[in-house]
């Protein structure tokens, strides 16, 4: 396992049993998360970017089946000591009493629905602290404060005996991020914890995270459909699409060199404020019914750059550079050369001036 | 086959996916009717509860036609006969006699036929036996079928459509009107129903039509309840606000928009219904305030077969068995058709 | 702008009483006029009113105080029957939910046909589905999706069918409330692109109403900018965005994600709390800023702002 990395996960697949039938929603995921770092996970609706981390946090809903993969996480104890395990194969109980809150901790869309609301927040974030028995009750009642503070939380000693329903949506989601801290995990994943928010309060949520970050050298998984919010927090991106990690790389390589057109469709899909264009470039149609098994390209039907063999078989991901790979045949040496839509150019090109 | 989709097109040539005019094709799905039936037909209670609603009132019309005897013909010498089957008969059971039990000691009768004399009743049936006035079982016990399912149906399509009506009518215009008509149903559900059967037996004769009519005065009150709690749910989507910026009147958007969205939980309601309301008749008829004599109902054939439970306990079984099935298949049936309509999981 | 405006709002207030002591005022004394054939926006977070106001001009609520035209006819009171026919047919709104805005126990057919239905404007069956089936090849649906039930379609289906049942009416004016947040990204832009293409195909005026500011700011020449039921500043496009006067404009301008990472990264995000900042807006008026600009101000508080 690569040194600078927390996690590896490899080969990831996972499906579901449905009345319907059995939907592939992870069809073969490869993610590197580096320590310290914030990887965004960028991707629609059905492209499994939940169902990903969820697996990583041990948190697959009931008629989940796990059909191959490993997710290797670096583990640190106390005393420094490195031993690297495997999320995928810890039972239910161990991840329950080792490893969520202790060492990876997840924030999710919905604070109402993430606090219980007939406990005082105070309650709810030494409740993570007494159980783990990291400290006594009153060393969490005093760490409780801090982290109240620290989420930028003012008054602390009033708010601890708040309950949810006092709270607005933006503090609601700060005690969330406070719960999810308590016990000082290695890993931070963000499940669209702004999804629901007004863009003023988002802003400050966003800010608030990326300092934390800075301050306590968490690792931050990032799970957005927002390419505005992915600018803004990440280091690395991965975009997923019909359950497969279609291009990833850093912020850089993803924003202002794009190789696969779904990346290009995306990107293309937000118009910014310097947007002066008719039509917006738009991917047509919608993502395919992971019901039904995917032959070749899951994009194919909606690729105005499909070829033949897109439609036979998926590509694999091709490497443009150390950082950045995509999975497109596209990048073959065999395939046409082909430049990203008109619009998406004049686009890039007046964005890397307006950076200058 | 997916894969032969573009087979004619070379590996790295472009396949010409027009994005322009782009027309849309749908996810297939089953249609809801389907999904509902097919939950419907895996669950076992509700398929055994309508089998057995389906063999009852099979023999609620034809029971009665199958013996030669009339539910109200009487013959004062063939009281109570023990049940007397032909060709089982031989079998020693259902061959018409009966054990009475003394305190001293038993003894076994047969008033069908007897070693010692002629009875005149050799070539006599009574499947079910006969009752203390010699009317014979099996068929007063299918007619009453007849009658408690009438009552019961009666009361719970007059509960349906009043209470359906007055419930989403209630529920749609709130403010005055809605707080007027729950006072209403407050008051109302507030007088004792016995009180009130009571009452209406004392006023009207006592009749067929006077138990249904009893029966109503109450009995809409659920339906309506049900109802307008589902408006109340319903009338702000988005749906029924879209009819009302095209300009639907009133009537159209709660019997044309809302009703058909109401339709699961009202089914469901008056499957529940019905047992009640037949419990609710057998129990009037138990206490007396039913149908008149000679007619019978599953209650009032209960009551009469009560007189003679320690002395000829099987005329009590043949009604008691039917109302017990009855109202057992009902509630399958009625739970069953509900898991139907709203799955708790999609996931098995 | 010379014309007539199309839809006149002046001194609109929408109270909703809770109970006795609580009154929620979610739309407090708004004025806007809307003109043919433009896209005017209103842009606001949760709280702002701004599908109040939407549903107010449409008549599903009756205004508390203020009135409202549309095509010189008053709305904002009792109407009689040719006004509401006309409120009816003219004007038309669709909804944010792709889920909840369509019927599920009715037909795609019946859906969109229902404005034609109630007003009597087909004559045969024929004709009813061959107006359907047209209307639905326009916002790009196929033919034979006319027989289907909604949850066999898609989100941006759904959105696509409420487009229709609102266009076949032949409307002058739409209001899109919220009409493409509940969607995904891309097929956010496939919405918008279908709206921007009935509006230079038919000169239909949009009211179209979000929170996405980026949306707002390519779709729509003429924005209002709304804060806890006050329009706060309102002018074109250009106006707004190249010179924010208003702190709360300028916050949520601030706050809005760039996707540009160099840039999202070194923004500094402009704080703004209105319980705070010592602002009443009940006591400012709208003062003019430039052109069709305007500002939501007391006179201090506009000679601080645009010094």
């Amino acid at each position: 396992m690569n040194s600078q990395n927390i996690l590896e996960v490899h080969d990831l697949a996972i499906s579901f049993r449905t009345v319907a039938g059995t939907v592939n929603a992870i069809r073969g995921v490869d993610l590197d998360v580096k320590r310290g770092k914030t990887l965004a996970i960028v991707g629609e609706s059905g492209s499994g970017k939940s169902v990903t981390v969820k697996s990583i946090a041990g948190i697959i809903a009931g008629n989940g089946v796990l059909n191959g993969g490993t997710a290797l996480y670096a583990m640190r104890d106390k005393d420094g000591n490195e031993k690297v395990i495997d999320l995928l194969k810890l039972p239910k109980k161990e991840m329950r009493h080792n490893i969520n809150g202790t060492h990876i901790a997840i924030v999710f869309q919905d604070p109402l629905a993430s606090l219980n609301p007939t406990m005082t927040i105070g309650a709810q974030i030494a409740e993570s602290m007494t159980f783990h028995h990291l400290y006594s009750h009153a060393e969490a009642h005093r760490r409780t404060l801090e982290l109240l503070d620290m989420v930028g939380i003012a008054e602390p000693e009033r708010r601890v005996r708040n309950y949810p329903h006092q709270l607005s949506g933006g503090m609601r989601q700060r005690v969330v991020i406070a719960i999810a801290l308590a016990c000082e995990p290695d890993i931070l994943i963000c499940d669209e914890p702004t999804t629901a928010l007004d863009v003023t309060i988002q802003a400050r949520i966003l800010e608030l995270i990326t300092e934390l970050q800075r301050k306590m050298g968490i690792t931050v998984i990032y799970i957005t459909h927002d390419l505005g919010v992915v600018a803004t927090v990440a280091d690395d991106v991965a975009v997923m699409y019909a359950g497969r990690i279609i291009e990833k790389g850093t912020v850089d390589d993803i924003f202002y060199d794009p190789k696969h057109p779904y990346t290009w469709g995306l990107l293309s899909s937000m118009p910014d404020m310097d947007d002066t264009s008719d039509m917006l470039y738009t991917i047509p149609g919608n993502p395919p019914n992971l019901l039904h098994p995917v032959v070749g390209d899951a994009f194919a039907p909606r690729n105005a750059y499909a070829m033949g063999i897109d439609f036979r078989k998926e590509p694999p991901l091709f490497k443009v550079s150390d950082t950045h790979y995509a999975a497109t045949w596209l990048l073959d040496e065999r395939a046409p050369k082909v430049e990203m839509p008109k619009e998406l150019q004049r686009r890039l090109a007046r964005i890397m001036k307006e950076a200058q | 086959m997916a894969g032969d989709l573009y087979k004619d097109v070379g590996d790295f040539e472009f396949v010409g996916i027009n994005t322009e005019n782009y027309i849309d094709e749908t996810f297939a799905s089953q249609s809801y009717l389907k999904d509902v039936a097919g939950r419907f037909m895996r669950n076992k209670g509700a398929i055994v509860g309508l089998i057995c609603i389906a063999i009852i009132v099979l023999f609620a019309i034809i029971g009665p036609s199958l013996t030669p005897y009339k539910y109200y013909q009487q013959d004062a010498k063939s009281a109570n006969f023990a049940p007397r089957i032909q060709g089982v008969e031989s079998l020693g059971i259902f061959d018409g006699s009966e054990t009475m039990r003394t305190s001293s000691k038993s003894k076994t009768v047969n008033k069908y036929v007897n070693d010692k004399k002629e009875t005149g009743y050799e070539d006599t049936y009574y499947w079910f036996g006969s009752d203390t006035l010699g009317r014979d079982i099996f068929t007063r016990t299918w007619f009453g079928t007849r009658i408690s399912l009438y009552i019961a149906l009666l009361a719970v399509a007059i509960d349906v459509l009043f209470g359906l009506s007055y419930g989403l009518i209630s529920g749609y215009f709130g403010g005055k009107t809605d707080m007027i008509m729950q006072r209403i149903v407050e008051i109302i559900s507030g007088i004792p129903s016995l009180v009130v059967v009571t009452l209406l037996m004392l006023v009207l004769k006592p009749g067929f039509l006077t138990i249904s009519i009893a029966l109503m005065v109450n009995g809409w009150i659920g339906m309506s309840r049900i109802a307008r709690a589902q408006m109340l749910k319903i009338k702000e989507q988005e749906y029924v606000l879209a009819s009302k910026t095209l300009g639907a009147k009133d009537a159209f958007v709660i019997f044309r928009e809302v009703l058909p969205n109401v339709m699961a939980q009202i089914i469901i309601t008056s499957m529940f219904s019905i047992p009640r309301a037949i419990f609710t008749e057998a129990f009037l008829s138990f206490v007396g305030l039913g149908v008149p004599a000679p007619m019978a109902s599953l209650g009032s054939l209960i009551s009469d077969a009560f007189k003679s439970l320690t002395a000829h306990p099987y005329m009590i079984l043949p009604p008691i068995i039917v109302l017990g099935v009855l109202m057992l298949s009902f509630n399958l049936l009625a739970d069953g058709l509900r898991d139907a309509f709203e799955p708790k999981m999609k996931e098995m | 702008m010379e014309k007539e405006p199309l839809l006149k709002v002046a001194g609109l207030k929408q109270y909703f009483r809770i109970n006795r002591h609580f009154t929620v005022k979610a739309v407090d004394d708004v004025s806007f006029e809307v003109y043919p054939g433009e896209i005017y926006g209103l842009v606001g977070e949760s709280g702002s009113g701004k599908s109040t106001i939407g549903r107010t001009v449409i008549r599903l609520y009756k205004p508390t105080e203020g009135r409202i035209e549309f095509e010189g006819m008053d709305i904002s009171g009792p109407m009689d029957a040719k006004t509401e026919e006309a409120l009816h047919t003219k004007m038309q709104m669709i909804f944010q939910d792709p889920v909840a805005s369509l019927n599920p126990r009715k037909k795609v057919l019946d859906i969109v046909a229902q404005g034609l239905d109630i007003h009597g404007l087909v004559t045969s069956r024929s004709e009813r589905e061959d107006r359907v089936a047209d209307m639905l090849r326009k916002v790009g649906l196929a033919q034979e999706h006319i027989t289907r039930y909604p949850h066999q379609f898609s989100g941006g289906q759904r959105q696509r069918i409420g487009i229709a049942r609102a266009l076949i009416m032949d409307p002058d004016l739409i209001i899109a409330d919220e009409a493409i947040s509940a969607l995904d990204v891309s097929v956010q832009a496939q919405v918008v692109n279908l709206m921007k293409r009935i509006q230079q195909e038919t000169g239909m005026a949009f009211i179209f109403i979000a929170h996405d500011l980026s949306m707002v700011k390519y779709l729509c020449s003429r924005i209002g900018v709304l804060h806890y039921g006050h329009i706060v500043e309102t002018g074109t496009s250009e106006e707004i965005f190249g010179n924010p006067v208003h702190p709360y404009t300028r916050s949520l301008l601030s706050a809005n994600p760039s996707p540009n990472p160099k840039v999202a990264r070194t923004r500094k995000i402009l704080h703004y709390d209105y319980a705070t900042s010592g602002i009443d807006y009940n006591e400012g008026a709208l003062r003019d800023a430039g052109g069709t600009h305007r500002v939501l101000a007391t006179e201090e508080e506009f000679y601080q702002w645009t010094h």
